[in-house]
């Protein structure tokens, strides 16, 4: 799908239409990352943020493809073949510091792009199930990350996977044999490492396919923009190619220095020492913490520290957990503020700025943090906060709010409604 | 219906949670946390620089043959670094006879191609450090790896060994339970996790090497010299690492200076960008 003013692929080379003819990949390439498609011409820097996302998983896939023909899924093995990797391996170090680093640029970048969802409110009609495969796609990339840790066999990969598989035993009657069949045995062992091998390979072609769904999904009615108010005339858009091209392009060069600076000159900042000890399923280490990008989960589990009703506080926490994501799912009908751009909604922008972010930020460094007092109890303010958030407060907002006046169009807002070209295009 | 069961959940939810609040806060000031004798007297590793410190990082050679010598003098009694072959020391500047002669010294454990059986031989270069073994106190780890293994890195391992001292007057004082009896077999250093190590003072006095570049072996030297070979068996690759970071980050600046022009070019005719 695609605005009435795109542009058409017209082939000329005769291999060109002959290809057309028989198989319109180039056509498919054109119209939904080139010349063919239209895309808001006021589109700020947050929307760099999914490119910067897929160009992320394509080097992920491509470095642990890499990584998997030296290492070794055994747990007698594991360790020792990372090490070979980094020591022996041609460009091995590099290889697994970009595959590790990858990681967590990966989730930096996916976190900005989820956060500017909630600020302009991209998961909105038409765009929910953009939103809704987007939320699924995260799901998969923590459970990828997650058993991707495990593979080195280091103190924090066996701990690790002894605490979040150990959440599943918080599940009535049925928890303990759940998780004794999710790690093949009772406690991880070679069965956990090699299925977590297998399913580490697969699941970021998972992702992929699903990255190509939300893609799909994307392209039937554009992307929204700053404004939240919907394209409206030819004046509004401008061809992904060249425009958007060349704005993703240079912030793929800026991504890369920040990245290299990461990998070449601090690889280890965001790692846990304790994963260069190899795994002792005799000594547990003092603090067991998963990778930065788990914290605000992690602070929010640990948060719930009392039973409740009929609840017991273990579970309280799973639940929460895993709450705190699936409410995503229904922000779509949570919110219904007629108006999407956070720009345009004077007190939902100040519960984003002065609640959300905070309270965010309180979760990721209180994840990260031992549990004890103040972390704990900063914790249950900031989780309690969260939950207000988005299954009280943004409800609320969204019906008593009196949204600011919006432009009238794409092209006033850049141009300026005193402005000729605003009047002008198709409307 | 959707914003009813929603604000349902969100209550539960937010209820729980300033239940566990209140008992938390309540529990706070009625029994605040005591202060625990590592809480008060761990003490973070001292400033230390190191050749290898930095962007700018890179190895001094001589150092490192140094470190070795101490490592091998002293720490290999009780820690094996299994990660680092022979052949590796010629990364420090040993030639090819002077590795082989090192790894010769050693006796390797290994399968003999001939009969089969497990046989003791003298070390090849391509030959990985052996296992050591100890039968004293507590449980050497591993060196490959520590400076990456532990916060702080050489730094802590400098300090740790510098930083043996008496249990302070002020600690018995606090915490009587924790005076150390003369039998634990344990050290007080304030720069280990829990302030008790197993490891005896590896480096209590000076000279326990002679180094041959002629540098005084005092006990900070060696000290210093051997968490510096520590650096490089956690992480060999470090100057080519740095010196590709250099070559990358350079190139892809100027890409984005490129790219940034061309994007300024390519909307060039758009307003408002
Ligand atoms: C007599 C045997 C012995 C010698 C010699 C020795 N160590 Fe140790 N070392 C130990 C033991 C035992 C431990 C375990 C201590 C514990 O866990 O309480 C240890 C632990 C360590 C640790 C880990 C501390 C931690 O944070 O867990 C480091 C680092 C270390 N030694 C470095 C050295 C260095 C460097 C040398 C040589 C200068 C050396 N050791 C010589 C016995 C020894
Ligand atoms: C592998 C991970 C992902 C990739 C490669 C990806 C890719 C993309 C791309 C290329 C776009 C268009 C450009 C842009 O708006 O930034 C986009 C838009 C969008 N994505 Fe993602 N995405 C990923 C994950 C997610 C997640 C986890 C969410 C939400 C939970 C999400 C929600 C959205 C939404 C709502 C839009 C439309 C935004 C708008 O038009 O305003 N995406 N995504």
């Amino acid at each position: 799908m695609s605005f009435p003013w795109a542009n058409e692929y017209k082939p000329s080379h005769p291999l060109m239409v002959w290809m057309d003819e028989k198989l319109p990949l180039p056509r498919l390439v054109y119209n939904a990352v080139g010349g063919g498609y239209e895309v808001p011409r006021n589109l700020n820097y947050f929307w760099n943020f999914g490119f910067l996302a897929g160009l992320c998983l394509v080097m992920q896939i491509v470095t642990g493809i890499v990584l998997a023909m030296h290492y070794g899924g055994d747990t007698r093995v594991a360790f020792n073949s990372t090490e070979h990797i980094m020591r022996d391996v041609n460009w091995g170090w590099l290889m697994r510091y970009a595959h590790a680093n990858g990681a967590s640029a990966f989730f930096v970048v996916i976190y900005l792009h989820i956060f500017r969802g909630f600020f302009y409110s991209s998961y909105k009609a038409p765009r929910e199930m953009i939103w809704l495969i987007g939320v699924v796609i995260f799901l998969l990339m923590m459970a990828t990350a997650f058993m991707g840790y495990v593979l080195p066999w280091g103190q924090m990969s066996y701990w690790g996977a002894q605490v979040i598989t150990g959440l599943f035993s918080a599940i009535p009657l049925v928890g303990d044999a759940f998780r004794e069949w999710l790690l093949g045995g009772f406690a991880p062992d070679n069965a956990t490492l090699n299925r977590f091998f297998s399913l580490h390979f697969l699941l970021p072609f998972v992702i992929l396919g699903v990255v190509i769904l939300h893609v799909w999904a994307l392209h039937i009615p554009g992307s929204s923009n700053p404004t939240g108010v919907e394209v409206k005339s030819e004046s509004d858009t401008v061809p992904f190619y060249p425009y958007y091209i060349g704005k993703d392009g240079w912030t793929v060069a800026l991504f890369m220095v920040l990245f290299g600076i990461a990998v070449f000159f601090m690889p280890n900042a965001l790692g846990h020492p304790d994963n260069y000890v190899p795994a002792n399923p005799m000594q547990t280490p003092a603090h067991i913490v998963p990778e930065w990008y788990f914290w605000p989960f992690y602070a929010i589990l640990r948060a719930f520290t009392v039973d409740f009703l009929i609840v017991p506080a273990k579970l309280m926490g799973v639940l929460a957990m895993f709450s705190a994501i699936l409410v995503w799912f229904f922000l779509p009908w949570l919110d219904r503020s007629p108006v999407r751009s956070g720009s345009y909604r004077p007190l939902y922008r100040k519960f984003f700025w002065f609640g959300l972010v905070p309270a965010m930020a309180v979760l990721f460094y209180c994840g990260g943090a031992p549990a004890e007092e103040p972390f704990v109890m900063l914790s249950q303010l900031a989780s309690l906060y969260y939950f207000a958030h988005f299954l009280i407060i943004v409800p609320i907002v969204s019906s008593i709010e009196r949204p600011d006046p919006l432009p009238f169009s794409i092209t006033e807002a850049v141009l300026g409604a005193d402005d000729k070209a605003s009047l002008g295009g198709q409307g | 219906m959707i914003r009813i069961i929603s604000l349902a959940v969100g209550a539960f939810f937010t209820l729980a949670l300033l239940l566990a609040f209140g008992t938390g806060a309540v529990n706070y000031i009625s029994e605040p946390p005591a202060p625990s004798a590592e809480k008060v007297f761990h003490e973070h590793p001292k400033e230390a620089k190191f050749a290898s410190d930095g962007p700018f990082g890179h190895f001094d050679e001589a150092q490192l043959q140094r470190g070795f010598a101490v490592y091998q003098n002293v720490c290999a009694a009780c820690h094996s670094i299994s990660q680092v072959a022979y052949r590796d020391l010629e990364k420090l500047g040993y030639n090819e006879a002077e590795v082989k002669a090192i790894a010769a010294k050693a006796t390797i454990n290994a399968k003999d191609p001939l009969s089969g059986e497990m046989k003791d031989r003298p070390g090849l270069p391509a030959d990985k450090f052996p296992p050591v073994v100890y039968a004293g106190a507590g449980h050497p780890p591993d060196l490959s790896l520590i400076t990456k293994a532990r916060h702080g890195g050489a730094a802590y391992v400098y300090s740790l060994l510098t930083g043996y001292t008496e249990q302070p007057a002020e600690l018995i004082k606090r915490f009587p339970d924790a005076k150390l009896k003369p039998d634990s077999g344990l050290h007080y250093n304030p720069y280990f996790a829990n302030l008790n190590i197993a490891m005896t003072p590896p480096l209590a006095s000076d000279d326990l090497v002679t180094y041959s570049d002629g540098t005084k072996a005092t006990k900070d030297q060696m000290a210093k010299d051997v968490a510096a070979f520590l650096v490089w068996t956690a992480e060999p690759n470090l100057e080519k690492r740095h010196q590709v970071g250099f070559v990358w980050v350079l190139f892809m600046l100027f890409a984005t200076v490129l790219g940034y022009m061309s994007y300024r070019n390519i909307w060039a005719d758009k307003k408002g960008h």
